[in-house]
């Protein structure tokens, strides 16, 4: 069998705090194959973005990985030297960050940015290189290339996101990771940024790590799923079981929430309560407070991570040996 | 209209450099016009401009412009009030004073300069480092620009020069010395946030060195503070110049000065020799007024928080 392109196994990530440690991510493991999409689904603060910088060791102070491996194309990325690292970001792994209002320089042009993005990784590419590399991956995404010399003011919301993504694949990475990529635009320009991310993913084979709270998105456009709740990763399963068999109560929850075109007369639930504090975690379960099938044992222990099918993975005690559902 | 690109393939590296700076000037021209536009603060930058650059030239044409030697003794009767002869009369060494106040600001806008470039070399470098470093080092640093801050401006100022003895470069050291904390205080805030920003973290994200991240992404967006403290700065810069030699701390007495000819005239003035004190002390007045009004029209254009 050939290897993944990445794996990630144990990954634990922890912000030191005075009050004490968050265990943002905790023991998560997955593999990502060449031009995969996987899509990370979760609510505010269950360690999705945390994770997601992990994978290039750029967790902001206070936080730490504290355990875990990442193998990159056989290279341990949190192994790695400073430069090597340094080298690996935008070449290997590359970010398309949530906000694109903000997310490029206010002071240069979209040019330097490519300009300095592929001098910085390609020294001996020269400046007019650079740029005519530029205008070629901003037609790729669908700018006019002249678009090179205007400053990221003179751009809406979209097309600077579109310059993001421009800017990630610019170093033809292997990774690719898009932090809420679409959450900053309104829903037509979420379609097509989210179909352009696909198509460049089939045009130039990378993988694709698709951070969103929006199952929905993710649902249609990605090949696995990981669903996260409270830093652990709940489910993980190809999406297509997500949608058709979703184990999970919280993936259920969160299935239930979306608008299904194809019933009548559903009634859109809520999943009741709110997460947990990451300080003061409940016992046993994370999510029994919360589980509409919790039972005793969910409030005792803390359940593993059980395959619940082929290539279905789920953290409920539901499935666990010798219980029927 | 040629595309960007078909200018770069035809054109040399020096025909370039040379459009990049011809597209510098015309952007920077119908700049100047749009200030009137901008509002009172337009104005307020013009109107500040103006001044400064007004004495700039009065100061710069002296030789030609004076009517006599503004250190010749006796050009005319001593204590003469104003007169169509000696339009600002003349003190009590028979001194025109129509000269002395035209010549008199040539040390105090070469102080005043000096200093604030020193300021900004020392200042802003050091507020980047500690500010971007963090940690104990920008702890350490902030301490020693707090205590410095913490000091009087002038009463430091005069001791430094006590110390460090009379002319142009000992004077600029001393005011840079004590203005330096306000160019870090203001660069240390501003990259504590601009570190955080998005465009910054994706800097980091797309593998680039500290050294670039500082110089390309931090500076450049600082460089709208920088330019509102250095105008502020220039005016308390000739304010403590003119103390300086208004307590005889500054340049020998030979070299026509404001600050000196304010100690004269408060001599005189009890004898009823009013335009002694009154017109070096009008300059004075004139050039800070100027740099305040250029700096906080700039620091109200500039700065996007103090327009809501």
């Amino acid at each position: 069998m050939e290897r993944p392109l990445m794996t990630v196994d144990a990954l634990t990530v922890e912000y030191w705090t005075r009050k004490g440690k968050i265990r943002a991510v905790d023991n998560l493991s997955f593999s990502l194959e060449k031009a995969e999409t996987l899509g990370i689904v979760g609510e505010s603060g269950s360690g999705k973005s945390t994770l997601g910088l992990s994978l290039i060791d750029l967790v902001p102070f206070p936080g730490r990985v504290t355990k875990g491996n990442i193998i990159l194309k056989g290279k341990e990325v949190l192994k790695l030297q400073k430069d090597n690292l340094r080298n690996l970001r935008g070449k290997e792994i590359c970010y398309v960050f949530q906000d694109p209002m903000t997310s490029l320089n206010p002071v240069k042009k979209i040019g330097a940015h490519f300009v300095e993005l592929i001098r910085t990784h390609e020294p001996q590419v020269t400046k007019q290189e650079a740029l005519k590399r530029a205008e070629k991956l901003l037609r790729d995404v669908g700018i006019r290339s002249e678009r090179v010399s205007d400053y990221p003011h003179q751009l809406s919301g979209g097309m600077r996101q579109r310059v993001m993504i421009a800017l990630a694949i610019a170093l033809k990475p292997s990774v690719v990771v898009a932090d809420e990529p679409t959450t900053a635009l309104d829903v037509i320009v979420q379609a097509k940024i989210l179909d352009l991310l696909n198509a460049l993913r089939d045009a130039y084979g990378m993988a694709l790590i698709l951070i969103t709270h929006d199952l929905s998105i993710v649902l249609q456009r990605s090949d696995r799923i990981i669903v996260m709740y409270a830093g652990h990763m709940v489910e993980y399963a190809p999406s297509i079981e997500i949608y058709s068999n979703p184990k999970h109560p919280y993936t259920q929850g969160l299935l239930n929430s979306i608008p299904n075109i194809e019933l009548a007369n559903q009634k859109l639930e809520a999943i009741s309560g709110s997460p947990p504090d990451l300080l003061n975690l409940p016992k046993g379960c994370r999510f029994w407070p919360r589980c509409y099938c919790a039972f005793e044992r969910c409030r005792r222990e803390a359940p593993p991570l059980i395959k619940s099918g082929t290539e279905h993975f789920t953290r409920c005690f539901l499935y666990a040996e010798g219980r029927k559902t | 209209m040629p595309t960007l690109t078909q200018e770069y393939a035809c054109r040399g590296i020096k025909m370039q450099k040379l459009k990049i700076k011809k597209s510098m000037l015309s952007h920077l021209l119908p700049g100047l016009a749009s200030l009137a536009k901008r509002g009172l603060a337009g104005w307020l930058v013009i109107l500040g401009a103006g001044l400064v650059i007004a004495v700039i030239v009065i100061t710069v044409l002296s030789p030609v412009l004076s009517p006599y030697n503004p250190s010749g003794l006796n050009v005319g009767p001593r204590l003469s009030p104003p007169s169509f002869q000696f339009p600002f009369g003349t003190d009590d060494l028979g001194r025109d004073m129509l000269s002395r106040v035209i010549s008199g600001g040539g040390i105090m806008l070469q102080v005043a300069i000096l200093s604030v470039i020193v300021c900004v070399i020392i200042g802003v470098p050091l507020g980047l480092f500690s500010s971007y470093t963090g940690g104990v080092i920008d702890r350490f640093i902030s301490l020693i620009m707090d205590s410095v801050y913490a000091f009087p401006g002038l009463i430091l100022a005069i001791a430094l020069t006590v110390v460090l003895g009379r002319g142009v470069i000992n004077m600029a050291i001393s005011i840079a010395v004590v203005y330096v904390p306000s160019y870090f205080r203001i660069i240390r805030s501003q990259v504590l946030s601009i570190k955080e920003t998005p465009y910054v973290e994706a800097a980091n994200a797309a593998g680039a060195k500290k050294r670039t991240v500082l110089s390309r992404y931090i500076l450049p967006n600082t460089i709208p503070s920088i330019a509102v403290v250095a105008t502020v700065n220039f005016a308390d810069a000739i304010l403590t110049a003119a103390g300086l030699t208004f307590i005889g701390m500054g340049v020998s007495v030979e070299i026509p000065d404001w600050g000196w000819d304010l100690t004269n005239g408060r001599n005189l003035l009890p004898s009823g020799a009013w335009w002694v004190i009154t017109f070096p002390g009008l300059m004075i007045i004139l050039l800070a007024l100027g740099f305040t009004l250029m700096g906080e029209g700039l620091s109200e254009l500039l700065n996007p928080r103090l327009e809501q």
